[in-house]
């Protein structure tokens, strides 16, 4: 039986290993060689070059931050619609992706558009006689423009973890004498981890290596490890390195996800 | 007062992921041609984006690609995460690294990283070669929609259904799939949207002539974006827009079988 | 353990032998020409007209930066038969054996090219054996007029504090680095450490004032009065100003870029007789026009600029300037692996700071 169902994976093994691995080799191959194709460590070690260095903290820091903001955003709001009982809640948390189905582009784009100096907001503010604000070209641009793209990956899977708690759990701790405060902490947010984490790792993989936000919003002044790596392909023209840096970034979420699948199992042992 | 609030909040939520979206419309109505200026009210875009050729064939291969990447990613992806759950632990470790390695890698170094692949076994450029690098970025969010849903399935009711002589296949189709169905249908919207999106990857495995609607929007970003684009963007989300309303609102005609699908429909988007 | 490896190889061969059968896909049928272009690079109502006038179907694609494009043709991943890259580019296709030879007697419109963007073309293609100029144009400064009072002539007003948070800086290698070379009254080929090393700490003297690195943006942030002054081309400037007239362009007196995209022919054209016809048919005086009124790029056609009705833009000093009055202008040049790799080591050292 067991291996019957097994069988069930075959094609994704297929495919895992002609588009995943093998191309996976490919950039390991070019991270640690060099043009001239023998072995090296130096595309890997380059990560401790100021530069690149600084680059992959003020990554880390942003993305953490913007993480950390979608997380305080999303959860009530995920708590609000599984709560509400409304039959219509699928259709609202579909309203919560539907902005995705605008060319990301586009969209960073019109962030531009509302940010400006002489911009939608800006002319609001204005108008109401209230102090501009300045915050395009700026980090704050940079973090509001991910927590603005990847909202929607934290805020479904805490949905579905929050409207999967059987109401009875609750209930019963209600009559076992837990106040709201006590239910929450005890019983709903335990049973809310899987989905946090798989929300936080969804937020912060893309926050960790985009170029696309940091360069329309951030002004091309703060350079993200997802900017280093992008340059090294496109303008340097230097595969070797993009792929050496390329390959520290992905051991460095690699490490990031041990750490919080580890903490998973701690709190799937709740239930 | 505690129900208005958190209509408020959700509001509020709603008001910074639609900001965006609404500049777009109003900039598809803008005379001028720059992003930056207001111009007076005109419906030209909206005309000249049915008579553009180019637009036109782009928005067809667009969703021709979302449509046959999503379908195959889920096929693929649904089976894997079936099996994936009832693996052995060291078996799963590969499938799951597996299905992080092109969530974690910069899209620039997947695109690249596929583009040399398909170098090496000689494959011409063209819709195959973009449809693959499509199907193998959409696999991992279809399992990673399926698999906690399958988590949640309850063996025991499957195995009960086996003592009562169903067949294996028979049993999972009648008993485990139609749990699982939301995360199916959540996966296969999510891999349609994120093809939708996608430029960075399909640039790197198309052909000459082959065009996306992204690869034609980052291409028109040194000269400036065409109205018709943020014509075109306004449309689609429309349409979306009005297909889900018309899915949850419309009169129930069959009434019992439509609140049943209903249901499932809206549990689907939830993941 | 050994076998597992055996069947996990078997499984890869297996898939490797799949993926052939994709190539089947594209019959060749007719005559057929494959352009490689830049974004919005030319009249779409040209392409259509070239096809009926030919009978030759134009399969067409973009690029965004020259970066992007020279790795597809590079790694053969696609065979074109145009190319429209700019001259630096050139140089570096010719120097690593990707372009062929164009018989320029099978383009008798060339004779339309004005002698002197031939002669500009030589910084890179010393024989104008591999290339057909396009579109041409200069590297200047962008400012408003409201909001400058002085009458800019010197890339020095770039570190005039007075304009703090209102200058749009190139966010690109070479751009950024003409700047202060430029200034300095250096070559903007540089490849000097020292030189450059200055050129960098300029620059970052300077982040402090810049209020955005943009390649892109910098037209449409000029329009809606976001800044005082940009660095930009000088086609973006006659659009600008259109939309704009506050917006005033001038090539500063220390020097600057000359910038020449010309079509080229790969070596792996599979229809050279076809590219052929295709850049003749650029060349002809109504279509190149045709292309400058679209894109506002310069054009290097003599005979399509008589044809300008407009004398105001005919004989504008930013679309047409005239070159031997201007200053010093230089095209950029491929400096090499090593020099590329400095100048980008140096650019990162300035944009992380």
């Amino acid at each position: 039986m067991k291996n019957k169902k097994n069988l069930l994976a075959f094609p994704y093994l297929l495919w895992s290993a002609g588009f995943i691995i093998i191309p996976l080799c490919m950039i390991f191959f070019y991270g640690f060689t060099d043009k001239t194709n023998r072995f090296t460590f130096a595309n890997v070690v380059s990560i401790v070059e100021g530069e690149n260095l600084k680059a992959l903290g003020i990554s880390i820091l942003l993305a953490l931050i913007a993480t950390l903001i979608c997380v305080l955003l999303s959860y009530p709001l995920a708590y609000i619609l599984s709560g509400s009982g409304m039959k219509q809640s699928g259709f609202m948390i579909f309203v919560f992706i539907l902005p995705m189905w605008m060319n990301f582009l586009l969209r960073t784009l019109a962030w531009q558009t509302l940010l400006e100096k002489n911009g939608v907001i800006n002319m609001i503010l204005h108008f109401l006689h209230l102090p501009v604000l300045n915050i395009i070209n700026t980090p704050y641009a940079i973090v509001l423009g991910m927590v603005y793209n990847f909202l929607p990956f934290m805020i479904l899977p805490l949905y579905n973890a929050l409207s999967k708690i059987d109401p009875s759990v609750i209930e019963a701790a209600r009559d076992l004498g837990a106040n709201s405060f006590q239910t929450f902490v005890n019983v709903i947010f335990p049973l809310s981890i899987p989905g946090l984490i798989s929300g936080i790792t969804m937020v912060s993989v893309p926050a960790l290596t985009t170029f696309v936000i940091s360069d329309m919003l951030g002004g091309g002044k703060i350079l993200l490890i997802g900017n280093v790596i992008e340059q090294e392909f496109k303008q340097a023209n230097n595969w070797h390195v993009g792929s050496g840096l390329s390959i520290v970034l992905m051991l460095f979420i690699l490490l990031a996800m041990g750490l919080t699948a580890k903490y998973d199992k701690e709190g799937g042992s709740y239930f | 007062m505690k129900a208005t609030l958190k209509k408020l909040y959700v509001l509020l939520i709603l008001l910074l992921l639609y900001a965006p979206i609404i500049t777009l419309v109003v900039l598809s109505f803008n005379a001028s041609k720059t992003r930056a200026k207001w111009g007076g009210f005109t419906m030209k875009w909206y005309a000249s984006l049915f008579r553009n050729e180019q637009v036109m064939n782009a928005l067809y291969t667009t969703l021709l690609l979302a449509l046959l990447s999503a379908l195959i990613a889920t096929l693929i992806g649904t089976a894997a995460a079936i099996a994936m759950n009832s693996m052995q632990a060291k078996i799963k470790m590969y499938f799951t690294a597996v299905t992080n390695i092109p969530m974690l890698n910069a899209d620039i170094v997947t695109g690249i990283s596929l583009m040399l692949l398909f170098l090496a076994i000689d494959a011409t450029f063209g819709f195959p070669t973009v449809l693959l690098a499509h199907i193998t970025f959409n696999i991992p969010y279809v399992i990673l929609s399926v698999l906690p849903k399958m988590k949640q399935t309850n063996r025991s009711v499957y195995e009960a259904a086996l003592d009562l002589g169903a067949t294996p296949a028979y049993a999972f189709f009648k008993v485990v799939f139609p749990d699982i169905l939301p995360g199916v249908i959540a996966g296969f919207f999510l891999s349609f949207t994120m093809s939708l999106d996608d430029f960075i990857i399909t640039h790197f495995a198309k052909g000459p002539g082959l065009d996306t609607l992204s690869t034609k929007i980052y291409t028109e970003v040194k000269k400036g974006i065409k109205p018709e684009m943020y014509a075109l963007s306004t449309l689609m989300f429309l349409t979306v827009l009005i297909l889900i309303i018309l899915v949850n609102y419309i009169p129930n005609i069959q009434k019992e079988k439509n609140l049943k699908e209903n249901t499932r429909y809206e549990k689907g988007m939830v993941h | 353990m050994k076998k597992a490896w055996f069947t996990k190889s078997l499984l890869i061969l297996a898939v490797l032998g799949i993926l052939p059968l994709i190539g089947c896909g594209s019959a060749k049928s007719g005559e057929e020409v494959i352009v490689y272009n830049w974004g919005e690079y030319i009249d779409p109502d040209v392409l259509t007209s070239f096809e009926e006038e030919t009978g030759i179907k134009v399969v067409y694609d973009e690029f965004e930066t020259n970066e992007i494009m020279y790795p597809k043709v590079e790694s053969g991943a696609s065979a074109y038969d145009v190319i429209c890259p700019s001259d630096y580019m050139i140089k570096k296709m010719i120097e690593h054996d990707l372009l062929q030879e164009i018989h320029l007697e099978n383009i008798p419109n060339v004779t339309n090219i004005d002698p002197q963007y031939m002669n500009e073309s030589r910084q890179f293609d010393p024989e104008n054996k591999y290339s057909v100029p396009y579109c041409w144009g200069t590297v200047g400064i962008l400012y408003n007029k409201t909001m400058v009072d002085e009458q800019i002539d010197s890339w020095s007003v770039l570190w005039d504090e007075q304009y703090a948070d209102n200058i749009l800086m190139q966010d690109s290698v070479r751009d950024a680095f003409m700047v202060p070379l430029k200034l300095k009254g250096h070559s903007l080929n540089s490849t000097d450490k020292a030189e450059l090393e200055e050129a960098r700490d300029l620059l970052i003297e300077q982040k402090p004032l810049v209020q955005a690195y943009v390649v892109d943006q910098v037209r449409d942030k000029m329009i809606g009065n976001e800044a005082a002054i940009g660095v930009i081309y000088s086609g973006e400037a006659i659009y600008t100003q259109r939309e704009n007239p506050d917006l005033e362009y001038v090539i500063p007196k220390e020097g600057s870029n000359i910038w020449i995209d010309s079509w080229v022919i790969p070596k792996n054209a599979p229809n050279v007789a076809n590219a052929e016809k295709f850049i003749d048919y650029m060349c002809r005086p109504d279509i190149a026009l045709k292309n400058f009124e679209y894109i506002t790029y310069s054009t290097p056609n003599k005979a399509a600029r008589e044809l300008i009705e407009d004398a105001d833009i005919k004989d504008s000093p930013i679309a047409f300037p005239d070159l031997s009055k201007c200053p010093d202008l230089e095209a950029y040049l491929y400096l090499g692996e090593d020099a590329d790799a400095m100048y980008n080591e140096l650019w990162k050292e300035v944009k992380s700071n």
